[in-house]
């Protein structure tokens, strides 16, 4: 299965990635060499079997409601790339 | 308020709403982060509710308790096994760049509430429930556009949150039928102790879907559904869902454009303005990759379990106002303002009303003189300084003669800033029980003294002798005003 | 002998001996370190100040009678990926260059509550993504027995500082076969637990349904003692067993007497290397020797597992990396983002951060993850991963029904020259063939040496048990090393 360059501009954009010219072009031959190769998985019949999410299937696992201290602001922000001291601080949200 | 257009026979509008609120734990949902509203910015964090590398999530089981109670309370059915799922998107107040939600196999769906108005404005409106499921909160953005920078700031707080999703069918027709349900769903969850629903501090949010079917020649015409954000109160969403519908009835009629014709589109609510305004499209938003969340296990719950969640679970509003009206024979707008101001008050009522022994004389005391001063004070029944006990006995001193109502308000007022007993009141006042002869006496004066009114009742207007009650308080503030006037008539007639 | 020769078991004897100080010990594997890791790059962060002072406080708590934990001066490394809260936490990538994370590894906390001397952060693949550790952003690990040859990965650093006698344990992730694959490269033993033994609290997450931490040392008596310290239920990890912790090293004695090992056919195809099926078959005849009996079995869907591995892990990864975006932690563009080219100045922040940040496997795998969950695809990819999964888990449920442990290579073939498969990132993860779909059932696994091939270099065996197995694992592989020399022979940089 072959993906396109406009596929694989989409999922960037999905994913947030730039990529440029060069690594648009190399990841739209890898991705589809991948892609290409997991495609194998279709060879199996699988209409009847339950999708396996967690390998040992626990269930009900629940923390009990107290509340504990948090962080003070200051290690919250502390690996922040841009804070004010308070808040942190991004490009101006737009359409909010 | 902009011309109610959900209610014309020109077309029928249809609305769906989408509630969020949040739940009422000490903690956050997969944190132990307080849940808590008005802190300074991000001091309720911590590295999972950060999501900072490493971190992961654990569920909180009282979160997961109350969301059962609140669906089984609008009677969904609770699924016997439930998971959760990552919605995967980006945007600064959402940490982890997903949001932990659920997608295909909710806790709980298929429910119902009804809307119905006391004034009986419109028939009972039941709105089905598609489902209620339990996800995170985000964090707050804010964007101070008069500081002039080109920064937003990011508050994570919120981030966490247990948050209760419910969606309803777009069974609603009128901007009042969804401002009623949701005042009665907002009710419902305040008396389960599930959320504090206060729109102001954010624990309940709306957001609502709408369209019209508009009759026409060979069918129906359904304008394309749009999806409106930022309504801040109730009154905002009757405000924004009228005047959408006129809105999009005018856009039809100049463009045509039917439901599937378009993406579904979002506007926001502008209340200053009163106009919805078109948002900008965001280009890939709805694909949000759900996958199973391999950090959390499914839960599984008995039906063992739901019976001791429904057997804690306390009356519903609606149960309550029922069982009101039946027991005190009280009118259905009655039962719902008292209701609607909590079960601590109905409490207070039903003792009042146990010792009075008479439902309707209570719920007036109720309405007028106890709720007017929590009102006027901003406070709430258990702050309220005078005791059911209290209040029944001026009633019953009121019912037995020894004063009439309007007095035994003045005392009901005085026990109440400054808490003394009926009994203490009535002494400082001096209030005294007016004999026989004493009234006989000081209606004979006032009939002397006030010829014009004789002449006026003689004549046949008998209303006029109402004149002589204002005269016959300022002599003497103890007399019974309709004792009075039977009294004066009496002299009045046997002048001949 | 010097202290850098010594097991952990042995060192953790002599300093609760009193025979050599945690100091001097230290002191020791510093000087190996120093004398070494130029030309092997196995560690992104050495604490020398913080492990010397570590140790004498180990010191002075001895000599104040105080009781001393297990692994008491035993000095450790630590995989990059787990949060260290006094050192960074790069995971080798740009992206968290310079990050130090408020909280430290569930793992790490527990083997500083032990004693253990945490000597510094081990070079690996970016964000656990490879198999040769030739993704690292600083640089890739040389191979100890070959320092033109890549050591395997992900946890390259941590298999590399073992093998050249730096640090006698360490600490590693595997995902994929992530400790067990550079185990076999370099010539030492390493455990993948069974998921859920060992917390993953504090591990930056790839793939959290298959990410486990485990020990690496050389020999399996070690992995059993390093075992002890890290396994254990963990409250604030939701897929954390709540199973308790066997004492695994002392539960080494009995022999392999009745055991059931399993032999899969299918291993032996052709692209397994010569040497390594030879010494692969002579370890089955050693451990028959030793008492356990060899069966053919077969586990019919195991062909499929590099291909579910890779759909499922990038998935996962795709969303773990999502809070990668500069908002709150990590790297940020310098760039000005006016957003021309992109939907907003944001979005280029977002685009721009992320791709500066991450290497090319790093966004190979975001990419090929998105793409799996997008919306059209999601069935056809990761639906069907997760249900071939579930194939994958019921063939050892099946195995395990007819052996107790299942044998076989760990990699096809020895360690590979730098550069050689960089350029195919497909040959690249076909490298794991051996290894994914014991994380993919979730159970146990150990890889330790069990031959040279004539040029020196490492082969590697590897052992897999059910859910919980590790006491057969490791007494398995402990019984095998008894009997065999391979695991003490160490590489010429070693031996000073």
């Amino acid at each position: 299965m072959s993906l396109t360059r406009d596929d694989v501009r989409k999922v960037a954009a999905l994913a947030r990635l730039a990529l440029d010219d060069d690594e648009l072009e190399r990841m739209t031959r890898e991705l589809s060499t991948i892609v290409g190769f997991v495609s194998q998985l279709e060879q199996l019949d699988t209409s009847k079997v339950e999708p396996l999410a967690h390998p040992l299937g626990t269930t009900d696992v629940f923390r009990e409601d107290v509340a504990r201290e948090s962080l003070p602001a200051a290690e919250a922000l502390a690996n922040a790339p841009r804070h004010d001291g308070s808040c942190f601080l991004v490009p101006a949200v737009l359409g909010d | 308020m902009p011309a109610d257009a959900t209610s014309t026979a020109a077309y029928e509008t249809v609305i769906g709403l989408e509630v969020h609120v949040q739940l009422r734990t000490a903690s956050k949902l997969f944190c132990g982060c307080a849940n808590r509203f008005g802190a300074e910015p991000n001091t309720l964090t911590c590295p999972v509710c950060l999501g900072l590398p490493g971190s992961l999530p654990v569920m909180n089981r009282e979160a997961f308790r109350l969301a059962v109670k609140a669906a089984l309370a609008l009677d969904c059915t609770i699924a016997g096994f439930t998971k959760w799922d990552r919605k995967n998107y980006f945007y600064p107040d959402l940490p982890k760049g997903y949001q932990i939600s659920q997608f295909d196999l909710p806790f709980s769906e298929h429910g119902r509430l009804e809307a119905v108005d006391p004034k009986g404005s419109f028939p009972p409106r039941e709105v089905r429930i598609r489902r209620v499921h339990l996800e995170e909160d985000a964090g707050k953005s804010m964007h101070d556009e008069a500081a002039g920078t080109a920064d937003s700031r990011i508050d994570l707080n919120r981030t966490g949150t247990p948050l209760l999703e419910i969606v309803s069918e777009p069974d609603l027709r009128s901007a009042a039928e969804a401002r009623c349900w949701l005042g009665e769903l907002r009710l419902l969850l305040v008396y389960l102790g599930v959320s504090d629903c206060n729109m102001q501090e954010g624990s309940l949010r709306v957001d609502a879907n709408v369209n019209l079917h508009i009759p026409r020649e060979g069918g129906v015409a359904k304008t394309p559904i749009v999806e409106i954000k930022n309504m801040n109160s109730f009154r905002s969403v009757e405000r924004a869902l009228a005047y959408e519908a006129g809105r999009q009835f005018e856009q039809w009629q100049a463009t045509g454009e039917e439901l599937g014709s378009a993406p579904k589109q979002t506007r926001g609510w502008d209340d200053a303005a009163g106009i919805t305004r078109g948002q900008r499209h965001k280009e890939e938003s709805s694909d949000y990759r759900y996958f199973p969340e391999p950090d959390l296990v499914p839960v599984t719950v008995s039906t063992a379990e739901i019976d001791a969640i429904r057997g804690a679970m306390g009356e519903s509003p609606r149960a309550l106002r029922s069982r009101l009206e039946e027991c005190w024979a009280i009118s259905a707008y009655d039962a719902d303002v008292l209701v609607g101001q909590g079960r601590e008050l109905v409490d207070y009522f039903e003792r009042l009303a146990t010792l009075v022994g008479e439902g309707k004389l209570a719920s007036n005391w109720m309405q007028q003189d106890v709720l007017r001063t929590l009102n006027e004070r901003a406070i709430g029944i258990d702050e309220f300084p005078v005791a059911p006990e209290g209040l029944a006995e001026v009633i019953g001193r009121v019912k037995q003669g020894e004063f009439d109502t309007s007095r035994g308000r003045e005392i009901f007022a005085a026990m109440i800033t400054s808490g003394r007993t009926a009994e203490e009141v009535v002494a400082e006042m001096g209030i005294a029980a007016v004999g026989d002869d004493e009234l006989i006496t000081l209606c004979r004066e006032l009939v002397e003294a006030n010829p014009k009114i004789v002449a006026d009742v003689r004549g046949g207007k008998e209303q006029a002798a109402g004149g002589l009650i204002g005269q016959a308080k300022r002599k003497n503030p103890n007399v019974n005003p309709a004792k009075v006037r039977e009294t004066c008539l009496e002299i009045i007639r046997g002048l001949g | 002998m010097q202290p850098a020769d010594r097991s952990a078991m042995e060192l953790a004897a002599a300093v609760a001996a009193g025979e050599i100080s945690a100091a001097e010990c230290t002191r020791g594997h510093l000087a190996q370190i120093e004398a070494t890791d130029d030309s092997i790059n196995a560690f992104l962060h050495v604490a020398a100040e913080a492990a010397i002072a570590q140790a004498e406080a180990i010191d002075a708590k001895r000599a104040a009678g105080r009781s001393l934990g297990p692994l008491a001066g035993v000095p450790v490394a630590v995989k990059d990926a787990l949060c260290t809260r006094d050192m960074p936490t790069t995971c080798a990538s740009k992206m968290l260059a310079g990050y130090r994370p408020p909280y430290d590894a569930d793992t790490v906390a527990r083997l500083r509550a032990a004693d253990a001397v945490i000597i510094g952060k081990t070079n690996m693949d970016e964000f656990a993504m490879g198999a040769s550790n030739e993704n690292s952003a600083f640089g890739p690990v040389a191979n100890p027995w070959d320092t033109s040859r890549a050591t395997g990965g992900s946890s390259g650093g941590s298999a590399a500082c073992v093998a050249a006698g730096m640090t006698p344990a360490s600490i590693g992730s595997d995902t994929g076969g992530s400790i067990r694959q550079p185990a076999g490269l370099c010539g030492i033993t390493g455990l993948k637990p069974t998921y859920g033994r060992v917390s993953r609290r504090g591990l930056v997450a790839f793939a959290s349904s298959l990410d486990q931490i485990g020990p690496m040392a050389r020999s399996a008596a070690d992995c059993g003692l390093l075992l002890e310290t890290i396994a254990g239920h963990d409250p604030l990890d939701s897929t954390s067993l709540a199973a308790e912790v066997p004492p695994y090293t002392q539960l080494l004695e009995e022999p392999l007497c009745g055991v059931r090992i399993g032999r899969v056919a299918e291993h032996f195809g052709e692209g397994l290397d010569g040497e390594v099926a030879a010494a692969v078959e002579e370890a089955f005849a050693a451990l028959e020797a030793a008492g356990a009996t060899i069966h053919d079995i077969e586990l019919p869907h195991a062909k499929y597992g590099v291909a579910t591995y890779y759909l499922i892990a990038p998935s996962e990864a795709s969303s773990n990396l999502a809070r990668y975006d500069g908002v709150h932690y990590g790297h940020r563009t310098e760039a000005p983002c006016r957003g021309e080219g992109f939907d907003s100045p944001l979005v280029e922040m977002y685009c721009r951060s992320r791709s500066e940040g991450f290497g090319p496997e790093v966004k190979r795998r975001v990419m090929l993850g998105t793409y799996a969950l997008s919306a059209g695809y999601y069935d056809a990819y990761y639906k069907r991963a997760l249900q071939v999964r579930r194939l994958i888990r019921q063939d050892y449920l099946d195995a395990f029904e007819k052996v107790d442990l299942i044998g076989g290579p760990v990699s096809a073939t020895p360690a590979f020259p730098l550069g050689e498969k960089t350029n195919d990132p497909l040959a690249m993860y076909l490298l794991d063939l051996y290894t994914v779909a014991t994380n993919l059932a979730g159970v146990c696994g150990i890889s330790f040496p069990c031959g040279f091939t004539a040029g020196g270099l490492p082969i590697g065996f590897q052992l897999q048990g059910p859910a919980l197995a590790e006491p057969l694992v490791l007494r398995a592989a402990d019984r095998y090393q008894r009997l065999t020399d391979w695991h003490r022979r160490r590489p010429a940089m070693a031996t000073g």
